[in-house]
């Protein structure tokens, strides 16, 4: 598997670059892995989203979908785009360091 | 088109106006998106049942000549008989979070994807922009939805 180096310390990801083991994600690596992912800019949205990703993930071992997230992070699905237009449930996955969410809605 | 190994755009169209006719197009579309690809959604014939403001909230599931459903023919035409098929499939599909037909062509517009109504279907069942929902962008022409189509992949359901 690839290794990343996010603010100083090397990381195990994917392919697609998400993180296989999410206890070595900190927010202070979050930015760059935003840079990686196309988002220059992490502004208060994107880390409401972020923080959101973090909470579903450890509370039930997978991050949710894009309507999961539209309805539970308080930021509606169309502004989710507008802050991951590549996808909101997956970028924001990769950036929050959770595994990419598996799911078909 | 640089070709990365990736599918960067579709193009769905929607032809048929049953509930299973509708769904796979319309998750399709809305799995498209959420991969990050460019998506548009065209429909034409009975699948503009799916947009239409009045009947889009009483799509049902084909319970004759649909020989999956494996029920007998003259039991799938029974009065009733599909509405409670239907009934029966949109509670499996809510358990399972599937939004309902209006709610998701909401969220899938809420996307960014772009709605279209094919022209010639317009025409042909006397309707106009007035009958569908607002997240429909306009009625196109299919010379139009292939110049929008253009640099992507085309699905036909």
């Amino acid at each position: 598997m690839p290794t990343a180096v996010y603010a100083g310390t090397p990381v195990t990801v994917t392919e697609e670059g998400f993180y296989l083991d999410p206890d070595q994600w900190r927010e202070d690596m979050a930015p760059e892995i935003a840079r990686d992912a196309g988002i220059d800019v992490l502004t208060d949205r994107h880390w409401q989203v972020i923080m959101h990703m973090r909470k579903e993930f450890a509370g039930k071992g997978t991050g949710p979908t894009v309507r999961a997230l539209g309805r539970t992070s308080g930021v509606s699905i169309k502004e989710l785009y507008l802050l991951f237009p590549k996808g909101p449930a997956k970028l924001a996955a990769r950036i929050a360091g959770i595994p990419k969410p598996r799911g078909c809605i | 088109m640089p070709d990365t190994g990736k599918i960067e755009k579709v193009s769905i169209v929607i032809s048929k106006g049953s509930l299973e006719g509708i769904y796979p197009g319309l998750i399709m579309a809305n799995g498209a998106r959420a991969e990050g690809m460019e998506a548009n959604l065209f429909f034409t014939f009975f699948g503009l049942d799916a947009i239409h403001r009045q009947r889009h909230e009483h799509i049902k599931l084909a319970t004759v000549g649909n020989p999956g459903l494996h029920l007998a023919t003259w039991a799938g035409g029974l009065p009733g008989v599909s509405s409670v098929m239907t009934q029966y499939m949109s509670h499996r599909m809510e358990k399972l979070d599937i939004p309902s037909i209006p709610e998701f062509v909401e969220m899938i517009a809420d996307t960014g994807a772009g709605l279209y109504a094919c022209k010639a279907s317009v025409d042909l069942f006397e309707l106009s922009k007035d009958d569908f929902v607002d997240q429909v962008k306009d009625i196109i022409t299919v010379g139009e939805f292939y110049d929008l189509a253009a640099g992507g992949q085309i699905i036909f359901t």
